[in-house]
Formats: structure tokens, sequence, C-alpha cells
């Protein structure tokens, strides 16, 4: 019955899924057990390039809940993903004890470089996984729902609302560049060397690590269908569609956008959390404005308001972004502007967008 | 009418049985919204200025139980005004606006005033174009409308024979699965009275049902309004004359913001004044 609910009539979806199943297979045995003289071998750097896009495609779906079901663009939705990866990347750096180069067992490096002499507060915790982990979801959480809760109460839409989210993402990025944050300055967090007690140069660790960005999208996916699918994802996009019809109907329509951004933004924060590991840095830069519009990009290229089209854009473009700035690394910022003119005059509902046509044109000419 | 609420109150202190009653479940629509005089909206000396521009001028108006009324004037006349007044989006300067004997009308949000049965349509028509028919009228339904419920509830077989038969109500069963978007401008007309049906309302604000509409549309519609007094007050703002004449049976004229003239239709048609200001003679 849900199984229906959630993906009938969804070949993208299903698509999807059947590619996210396949990866989480074929990936390990050809990293781990394919000798590496196989044309069939898959490299670690390849991997984790691979777990890489995962996490972007987990974060669009984040943002394109909000943005194609709910209509509020977000221009500042990187800062949950980079607030998600902080959280990790504090157990992370727990997680080095006397590893580090100056041997303190208790501060990280930074710390001991600033000379401070303990641990500040915000910090205790951190050496749990469990704690980390409910704070990779509770950080971007309550974020996102103190910001919403202040915006959408005093009715702020539309580009108003996108300015602020921009405007918060930045303000962000000024402060963890600040050494006294205590969030390691510039530099970030890095030098990271286990998780849960596994090396994280190990090809082992690498591989889990992609197996559960995989499953943390695949689940991410059903778990956005089934708010899409369901009645309060009716009212959402009626909310989009009719702002003023759905409150003189009896909706709250406030606390409904309030929902789906901090959703959103938990969405967004798990992403990051995957994504810290694998890269093996988090810093200010994360924040920065222009990863958010890049974020928009993917969800508009792939299509909105479908859920695998956005998934579909931050894979397409990622790997794009890849070639193209290995290749021709001047070239990258125009191309990406490129690729937004040409979506928005030419496919104004993405790659889903220009799927979905050709389909129905070949169900009512065959 | 305070006192009369602050013995009500002590007097439920009294009675240990509802001394929590404040903390649990807020009491039912019908115990709130008390209709004993006939009356369900008392309007009274309401003023409503933009930059000095009045367009509610001391308006006094009293609508009845059950019955159908239709609000004419020219254009500024501040019809729409008033409604705004009534549903929640505009707060008047001066005056009071009760629901019932008991509702405060302008204390409620838009949301609390249609959640308690004041449903309006608005004068351009608005449905949701990419959602369904069925789902139209679903989410309009009277249901608990906080955020988790709405996740989680399905729609229980009652509620689709609700749903199944407001669509028989308003004629609009033979399109219940297709994208309101795609109807006519009539047929959008009718799903969002539907939607207001939907809400269980008491009163109905009906903002131009007919512009637009061609000859047996027009006629479709009255039948419909007709058919919906009594069970419902209904009050609809309407230009085109010959339409009014066929529903109304009482008649308010408002001019420059307040009430010129209130009767049957004949009486109100002969009226010199209004004749004047309006009808043009």
């Amino acid at each position: 019955m849900l199984s229906r609910r959630l993906l009938d009539h969804e070949a993208g979806g299903i698509a999807l899924l059947v590619v996210v199943v396949l990866l989480s297979v074929v990936v390990p045995i050809a990293n781990l057990w394919v000798p590496e003289s196989s044309a069939f071998h898959i490299s670690t750097f390849t991997v984790t390039l691979l777990g890489k896009y995962l996490c972007y495609a987990l974060l669009a779906l984040a943002l394109d809940l909000v943005w194609g079901y709910c209509g509020i663009l977000s221009l500042g939705h990187g800062a949950f993903f980079a607030l998600g990866g902080y959280a990790m990347g504090m157990y992370l750096m727990r997680q080095i004890g006397s590893r580090g180069v100056y041997g303190d067992p208790e501060l990280p490096d930074f710390m001991v470089f600033l000379n401070w002499d303990s641990l500040p507060w915000y910090w205790y915790g951190f050496d749990q996984f469990w704690f980390a982990a409910i704070m990779v979801m509770l950080v971007p959480g309550l974020l996102a729902f103190v910001f919403g809760w202040l915006a959408f109460r005093s009715r702020v839409s539309g580009v108003y609302l996108s300015i602020m989210t921009q405007a918060m993402t930045y303000a962000l990025m000024l402060a963890f560049f600040r050494n006294e944050m205590g969030f390691g300055g510039n530099n970030g967090l890095t030098d990271f060397k286990d998780i849960l007690g596994q090396s994280l140069q190990a090809d082992g660790t690498r591989v889990a690590l992609f197996v559960a960005s995989a499953l943390a999208l695949g689940f991410g996916y059903l778990f956005c269908r089934y708010v899409v699918t369901s009645k309060l994802g009716n009212v959402v996009t009626a909310v989009r569609d009719a702002e003023a019809r759905t409150r003189f109907i009896g909706y709250r329509v406030e606390r409904y956008q309030v929902w789906v951004f901090t959703v959103s933004a938990v969405l967004a924060g798990i992403a990051g959390a995957l994504y810290v590991p694998q890269v093996g840095i988090i810093n200010p830069s994360e924040f920065q404005p222009l990863n958010s519009i890049e974020l928009v990009v993917w969800v508009a290229l792939g299509g909105r308001a479908t859920l695998y089209g956005a998934a579909l854009g931050a894979v397409v473009v990622n790997y794009a972004k890849t070639t193209l700035t290995a290749a021709m690394p001047e070239v990258w910022l125009f191309a990406l502007g490129a690729i937004f003119v040409l979506v928005t005059v030419a496919l104004p509902k993405g790659i889903a967008g220009v799927w979905a046509q050709y389909r129905s044109r070949r169900a009512s000419s065959g | 009418m305070v006192e009369e609420t602050n013995r009500r109150e002590r007097n439920s202190l009294i009675d240990r049985s509802r001394v929590f009653e404040f903390r649990s479940e807020p009491p039912p629509r019908e115990e709130l919204v008390n209709t004993d005089t006939g009356v369900i909206l008392y309007l009274e000396n309401i003023t409503v200025s933009f930059d000095g521009f009045r367009a509610l001028d001391d308006l006094t108006l009293y609508i009845e139980t059950g019955e159908l009324r239709c609000l004419i004037g020219p254009n500024g006349a501040g019809k729409t005004t008033l409604m705004d007044v009534i549903t929640g989006k505009t707060r008047p300067d001066q005056g009071t606006a009760f629901y019932g004997q008991r509702v405060d009308l302008l204390r409620l949000s838009e949301p609390e005033i249609a959640t308690l049965g004041i449903g309006r349509k608005f004068q351009k028509p608005t449905v949701f174009e990419n959602h369904t028919v069925f789902q139209n009228l679903e989410l309009a339904m009277a249901a608990d409308k906080r955020v988790w419920p709405t996740l989680v509830r399905g729609l229980s077989g009652e509620e689709r024979d609700r749903i199944d038969e407001t669509l028989t109500l308003i004629g609009l069963i033979d399109t219940v699965g297709g994208l309101a978007g795609a109807l006519s401008h009539g047929q959008k007309q009718w799903l969002e009275i539907g939607m207001l049906l939907m809400q269980n309302p008491l009163v109905l604000l009906v903002d131009e049902p007919v512009a637009g509409m061609t000859q047996p549309e027009t006629e479709a519609t009255a039948e419909l309004l007709n058919r919906l007094a009594g069970d419902h007050s209904v009050v609809v703002v309407e230009h085109d004359m010959e339409f009014v004449r066929s529903i109304a049976r009482k008649v308010t004229v408002l001019h420059e913001g307040s009430v010129l003239a209130e009767g049957p239709f004949e009486a109100v048609q002969a009226d010199a004044r209004v004749r004047e200001v309006y009808l043009g003679a």
C-alpha cells in the first residue's frame, strides 16, 4: 500500500533507487575484491568521489523539498550542510586524541596553537559518536526552526526571504572565519584520523562511508516521497501556488513553511555529516554564498518538484565540475552561469521535464 | 455583555467538573457561535480608513441565520473591504464585529475565523490549479489542520463520501480526477464554492459569483446558492442586477462605506436615493 503510494508512476524515482542499490553492491565488490590490475576495479579515489556526489544529491533533495514543493527559494542551504559537517568534524577532531602534532590528549591542535588551556563548553560531548550524530541533525534543524519561525511568522517571502537566507550563510561564514569562535578559523577542521575506531585512510572505511551515503540518499528519497505524497505534501504545494487561499481554508501557512524548512535543513545536515569524513576537511568556505547558489542550479537543471531530478542534477553538474575544473579551471564559473541561463530559457522544467515530455509524446503517438 | 461573560466564567469555576475547562479542548463551535437570537453576524459602527479615505464609514449591518443576502453598491462602496473585515484580513479602526453572540471576530486570525465556519469565495476564482478537483476539496475539508496530523492521517471512507456528495452538488463529479487548472471559468467558481462547503461553514461570503459566466452557468449558480441558503447564511456581493433579482430575498445597498437602503429587491429598486446613486435613473 505504502510502496504503491511512494513509487507508482515514478519511473525516475525507481531508477534512482535501483542505481543506489546497485552502487552499494557493485562498488564495494569492485573496490575491495576485484584485483587492481582488472579493468573492473574501482579505485578508492573514485569511490570517494562518487560518495561525494551522493552527499550532494541528498543535499539537492533537501533543497527541492523547500523550493520545488513549498516555493521557498533558499539561497542559504549550504549553511545547513556546513553545520552538519562541522558537527561531524568536531567528533572526528576529538577522535584524534594525542596523535595530533602537539600531542595534547584533550585539545585539538588549533586550540593548543591559540594557547587555550581548556576545551570550550560547546565542544563537550563530541567525543561520543551518538552525541555528534544528534547534533548533526539538531543544530541545523534548530537554526532553521528559529530562522523560519521569525521569517514566516512575519510573512517574509519571495526574494526578500532569499536575500535573508543568503545573508545568514554569509554571516555564518564570517563568524566561522574567526579564530575566537573555536572552530579552527579559516583552516577549519582537518587532519582526521579515524571514525568509530576505524582508520579513515583504510579502503574498507571509505567503502563503508560510500555505502552509508548511498543508503542515506535512498532513504532520504523515500522519506521525501512520503512527505510529498501525504496530505501535508498537498498543503505545502497549495501554499506554493496560492498562499492566501490556503490560509483562508484554515491552514496556518507559516507552520507548514517552518516545518518543511526545518526538515529540509536536517536532511542537509545529514548530507554534510556524511560528506566531511569522505573529503577529510570542513572549513568556513563551505558557508560561502556561491555554494548555495550552485546548489540551486543543480536543482533547476535536474527539474524542480520531482526529487529524483534534483538528485540527477546534482550528479550531472558536479561531474561536469570535476571534469572541467581539471581541464580548464578558469572556465568553470562561466560554464555554471551558462548552464543556469540555458536551463531558465530552454528547460524551465529541467532534465526531468524533458524526459516527462518525451514520455507523454510517445504515449500519445503510440 | 462583559458582565455576562464574567458571570459565566465565575460559574464555570464554581462547578468543579469545569475547573480545568480552559486547559482542555476548546468548546465545540455550536457552543461558541451562539445564534439564539437568529442573528449570526453583528457588524456595528465599523469604520476603516486607508490614508484618510473612508472605505467603510460607521457601517452597521446584521446578517440573520440561514438568510440569503445580496450586497450591492457602486465600485468603491466598500463591499470587498467589508468582507475583508469579516474574514480577519483587515482590522477596522473603530466598531465591533461579532460572530454569533460570543465570538469577537476582531481578535481572531484568518485561519481561526475560517475554522470557526466563515468561508469566503474571492472575486477572482482561486482554486489550486496544480491539484486535482478531488484534492482541492480534500484540502478544504474541515479536519485537524495542524502539521503532524496532516502528515500522517489518511482519508476515511466517510470523508470520501462527503467529498463525493459535494462534487455532485456542485456538478463536478465527472471531472473529479482532472486538474483544477483545466476547468472552465464557471466550473472553477463552483469548485471554489464546493471548497467553502467542505469546511462546514455557517456563513458563506461569495464575492461576484457570476462574473464572466455564460447564461446557463449563471442560472445554475443561482439555483445552487438558493439551495445553500437555509442551511447556511449566504452573503453575495454582485453587480449583475438580473442575477440579484433572481436570487435575492433581501438586498442591502452600500454607498460610500455605509448602508444606504435595505429591504426586498423591489422596495430597494423603488427607493429614490438608490436610483440616484446606483441604478442611475
